[in-house]
């Protein structure tokens, strides 16, 4: 029984992680949601994140039957603190300038299409089901960012140093994407994620394809990376994140007419 | 109520007025006994108009999945296309509203996440009605879909010379592509 209980605690938890990467990120691309450089960009983007929020909704559908406090799905996104947030540290992160915002959704897609390929094999049947859905999605907004990142590197000089500079700085937060902790582990053997050396191998590949594609340089893989945020320790960005997204729901809790 | 002119779907599904609504509107309905079989509901389902392209029916667009009669219960398996497809609420209730009125009472609708939506569920007839309305059918099937959608007709002149402008157009299912035969902009239904 409290094998039981504990096992479904740790996949509540995986179930949340994903999630909450995905409410984050779309969060930050709503941000740009009427300021964004181009008319087709803002499209683009508002449709990406909307992809991702749909996806969000169904990863905490499923975490909220699991929820040992019986929470429903709005009450897990939107009245929980950053603390028990539990997203990528690399999907907090500001938007910054365009070749900032396309190298995070870079990172993160190749990254998401890996582990959702992945969960399609699952022996979980609903999150099998929900990364069905969810992987064609992903791998067109991996087509899509990939594009970006090879007109952009490949550009002009300035377009080019300028994505080199993303690249260099945001990958201290890639080093998350590619490790496991005791709690995937466990579901990892029980065969419901995938292993650390498979997500690992796939995303590098795509990565170092694409970089090589776009004429950027490579960071080096065993630089200091930062880690914590799949345990609920942030950046300072998520308080402010969270601070906007969740206003309404925090002053009128439990309101039934918006 | 009527000066407000006809409320929408989900007002007048959730509204505290339903009563009032049927009584006065539609009484005969409510002792009304429709047929219960597959057929006609399928037949009622396919006059229910997609939101986003009010030419095509849930049905030619392949939402719904499956229908099912226990009793006087209408039981509906449906398909969101995308997960975050906005008008996945809106297409159930105006569901919802078509069986109503039509006189079923108990309508259950599940929300089937697999098999996932695919271009493939869109009928013929569907693709034929997309493109009167000027949005380009998916092309080809999902097996067979190269990575990047090429050659897409254009559903105005039927020139295949033309270039995509944006990935994304003006909802998640569909790309914006311009014609270089009639330099007309249209909407791509991507093949997923």
């Amino acid at each position: 029984m409290t094998t039981t209980r504990l096992q479904t605690d740790k996949l509540f938890q995986y179930l949340l992680r994903l999630a909450d990467s995905n409410l984050i990120l779309s969060q930050r691309l709503c941000e740009m949601c009427g300021s964004a450089p181009s008319l087709e960009e803002e499209l683009a983007i508002s449709n990406v994140s909307l992809d991702l929020i749909g996806q969000a909704r169904n990863w905490y559908e499923y975490a909220s039957e699991l929820d040992v406090l019986g929470r429903s799905a709005d009450h897990l996104a939107f009245r929980r603190d950053s603390h028990e947030f539990y997203n990528l540290l690399l999907v907090e992160q500001h938007n910054g300038n365009y070749a900032d915002t396309i190298t995070r959704q870079f990172f993160f897609d190749a990254w998401h299409l890996t582990i959702l390929e992945a969960l399609q094999d699952s022996t979980d049947a609903r999150i099998k089901g929900i990364a069905g859905k969810a992987v064609k999605e992903a791998s067109y907004h991996l087509r899509r960012s990939s594009q970006w990142m090879i007109r952009l590197g490949d550009g002009t000089p300035f377009s080019h140093d300028k994505i080199q500079a993303s690249v260099d700085q945001l990958w201290r937060f890639t080093g998350e994407l590619l490790t496991l902790d005791d709690i995937e582990i466990s579901l990892q053997k029980k065969g419901i994620i995938p292993s650390a050396s498979m997500v690992s191998q796939l995303w590098k590949h795509t990565v170092e394809s694409v970089l090589k594609k776009a004429t950027l340089k490579l960071p080096d893989y065993n630089a200091w990376m930062y880690l914590g945020g799949k345990q609920g320790e942030h950046t300072e960005h998520l308080g402010f994140i969270l601070a906007e997204m969740q206003y309404l729901q925090r002053a009128y809790p439990d309101a039934k007419v918006w | 109520m009527q000066k407000f002119g006809r409320p929408n779907a989900k007002s007048l599904i959730e509204s505290p007025f339903l009563t009032q609504v049927l009584v006065t509107d539609v009484q005969g309905d409510l002792n009304y006994d429709p047929v219960y079989d597959d057929e006609t509901i399928w037949q009622l389902l396919s006059d229910v108009q997609d939101p986003e392209i009010p030419t095509v029916s849930v049905v030619d667009l392949g939402i719904v999945r499956s229908v099912r009669i226990e009793g006087k219960q209408v039981i509906l398996g449906v398909t969101p296309t995308y997960s975050g497809c906005p008008a996945t609420e809106l297409i159930n209730d105006l569901i919802r509203e078509a069986l109503t009125f039509a006189g079923y009472h108990s309508i259950k609708i599940n929300q089937l996440l697999s098999p996932a939506w695919t271009t493939d569920f869109i009928t013929q007839t569907g693709k034929d009605k997309l493109k009167r309305f000027g949005i380009a059918p998916p092309k080809g099937s999902v097996n067979k879909a190269s990575l990047i959608d090429r050659d897409i007709e254009c559903p105005h002149c039927a020139s295949v010379h033309t270039h995509i402008l944006s990935e994304f157009g003006s909802t998640a299912c569909k790309a914006l592509y311009q014609c270089d035969s009639c330099r007309e902009a249209f909407d791509y239904f991507k093949c997923i």
